[in-house]
């Protein structure tokens, strides 16, 4: 029963993060959003390990489950560099621009 | 024997160790790079004669069984896609180096080039590692995390050029391959639900008719698809592929995105063809004709050389797909020959158009196809390279292409499929226009053009001329491939021509 529970949260998980995904504007929520996919897939692998035929515990998914979080991890990280460069390149745009629009104005 | 077994971890472990390397020792990064490249492709010609001699390998690395310790495996397929990259590999560093070269010594902004080559040869390197790993791998888990290599990685190019417009592409890139993964790894996990084995061997054997199982492979198949930029989730590609930098491109068009449309493939026919439904390959074969018409009315509408060649991508990817339905009719065997060739021509087509865009670009300061006219006066060898490269996509014998497309038709044909084979020729008329449209601009020299002296660029012209070549020639090399794919286990049956060349 208590693997349903967690099975369906995991899942539940998932849609939501997908939905946020997809839907959010804004790539720290997009980020956020694909974090808790992943948090969905692996609450759903950790219910997976557990076999109700024996009551033993498999270690394969385990095993994925922790290579699955360095994995989330490091995509986590290259993207909140790729976003903070992107802003920073906006604003670098913006003051550039800024600073044209002053030159020009006292041009004349 | 051990020592000889060993060889098939070289195509993983080389470049990866050369990534770190070059990270370390900046000013020789791209010797260790391009010794890397060239041992994968010794190590992948080793592993092609034992494959010839002793068929398919397996190696346990560091004495670890599946289930938790990873196996790398050969087969047929896998070593054609080995042997592609690995020579492919050798091409873009060498490629690359000239370029690198080239834009150091006339930099826009000052500085930028130099950063751009640091960081370019370490992840060139990983993905090189990437793909390799992918091919190799045995179990589906494994394949998982070679995806997120590849995915990172290519992200991390596409971001390189610094520009504003390819940062938001790599940014969208990187979350679309997220995506994609994702929903992989959800579909593996349902697998493993189902039948309790990661392992590609175990699964072929296992597959039944289960429950999960139609869930998984949706999963699987709609990750991998988003990650080939197959229609209609091809919308990240354009972008990406067209605002990196020219190295870059070639390397995204050209490799990546066959190392997820592999992995789709072979679990679609390896693995789960028996489960699946005849629905869900002609749904298949629907996503690429859609990606062959609309991919190619796009190319046809694209005023920027970069922008043409990577919605060309689009609708090339499209053959790949469409093979599913022939495929299903035509027996396995056909289709594994007919989508190598497909892929690998356009790869190396594919390869060497990136390559001469680059170049051009480099020379004339832009790339508005209006403005190119008569290219060839002055970059000869490049203007050919992008012709020969041109023949591969539309399809003209000797190519690889012809040779894909002619299987195909001919399947479409012999089972009664109208409609696949009227998509398959439409899409050949919509390449033939395209191609010429840039191939009319670059050989047509205007009468009032100014002579201007041929600059010298052996490293960034040859590449791309080999390259260009391969494909083209790919059809007279056509017995190799065939013999790889012939002494697999995965092609049982005798290969049928077809009545082919």
């Amino acid at each position: 029963m208590t693997t349903i529970l967690y099975s369906v949260t995991g899942l539940l998980l998932f849609v939501f993060g997908l939905f946020a995904l997809i839907v959010c504007p804004h790539p720290l929520r997009k980020i956020l959003g694909g974090n808790v996919m992943s948090a969905g897939i692996f609450l759903f692998l950790v219910a997976a390990s557990y076999r109700a035929d024996t009551g033993e515990i498999d270690a394969v998914p385990q095993a994925m489950v922790l290579t699955g979080i360095v994995v989330s991890v490091c995509i986590t990280a290259v993207a909140l560099v790729l976003s903070t460069r992107l802003q920073q390149a906006a604003d670098q745009g913006a003051r550039r621009r800024r600073k044209r629009r002053r030159e020009e104005d006292a041009g004349e | 024997m051990a020592f000889a077994d060993s060889w098939i971890v070289v195509p993983v472990f080389a470049p990866l160790t050369a990534a770190l390397l070059a990270f370390l020792v900046r000013r020789a990064s791209f010797f260790i790079s391009l010794a890397a490249a060239c041992l994968s492709l010794l190590a992948v010609a080793v592993l092609v004669n034992r494959f010839l001699v002793n068929g398919p390998a397996a190696y346990a690395v560091g004495g670890w069984d599946p289930p938790l310790g990873i196996c790398l495996r050969t087969d047929g397929p896998a070593l054609i896609m080995l042997v592609l990259t690995a020579v492919a590999g050798v091409g873009i560093s060498l490629y690359a180096k000239g370029y690198f070269t080239l834009r150091i010594e006339r930099p826009s902004r000052v500085g930028r080039p130099e950063r751009q080559e640091r960081f370019f040869w370490p992840l060139w390197m990983l993905q090189l590692t990437g793909l390799n790993g992918l091919y190799l791998s045995g179990d589906i888990f494994n394949l998982y995390v070679t995806l997120e290599v590849i995915g990172v990685s290519a992200a991390a190019l596409a971001a390189l050029s610094g520009k504003s417009a390819s940062l938001i592409a790599a940014l969208r890139y990187l979350l679309v391959s997220l995506l994609g993964s994702m929903s992989y790894l959800l579909g593996v996990v349902f697998v493993y639900k189902t039948y309790g084995v990661l392992d590609l061997g175990l699964l072929q054997a296992a597959a039944a008719p289960a429950p999960g199982v139609i869930a998984a492979m949706a999963l699987m198949s709609v990750g991998l698809l988003l990650k080939t930029a197959i229609f209609p989730m091809h919308f990240w590609l354009p972008p990406a592929h067209a605002n990196a930098l020219a190295p870059v491109s070639a390397i995204l068009s050209g490799l990546v995105v066959k190392g997820s449309f592999f992995l789709l493939f072979r679990l679609w026919f390896d693995i789960f063809s028996p489960v699946l439904p005849a629905a869900a390959f002609n749904l298949m074969g629907s996503l690429g004709a859609g990606a062959i018409i609309w991919g190619g009315v796009q190319v046809l509408r694209q005023q920027r050389l970069k922008l043409l060649i990577a919605y060309s991508t689009v609708s090339q990817l499209g053959y790949l797909v469409i093979a599913f339905p022939l495929a299903f009719a035509g027996g396995s065997s056909q289709a594994w020959s007919a989508v190598m060739f497909m892929a690998s021509g356009h790869a190396c087509a594919k390869i060497a158009m990136f390559m001469s865009a680059g170049t051009i670009m480099l020379h004339a300061g832009h790339d508005r196809i209006r403005d190119l006219a008569g290219i060839r006066a002055y970059l000869p060898v490049t203007a050919f390279a992008y012709a020969a490269a041109g023949v591969n996509l539309i399809g003209l014998p000797p190519s690889g292409g012809f040779i894909a497309k002619w299987m195909l038709l001919i399947t479409a044909l012999a089972g009664h499929q109208w409609l696949w084979a009227v998509v398959l020729l439409a899409g050949s008329f919509l390449a033939t226009a395209y191609v010429f449209r840039v191939v009319a601009q670059l050989f047509v020299i205007p009468p009032d053009k100014p002579v201007i002296t041929r600059r010298r660029a052996g490293l960034l012209e040859w590449p791309a001329l080999i390259m260009a070549l391969l494909s083209l020639l790919l059809g007279l090399m056509a017995p190799y491939p065939l013999r790889l794919l012939e002494a697999g286990q995965i092609v049982r049956t005798a290969m049928t021509m077809g009545g082919g060349p």
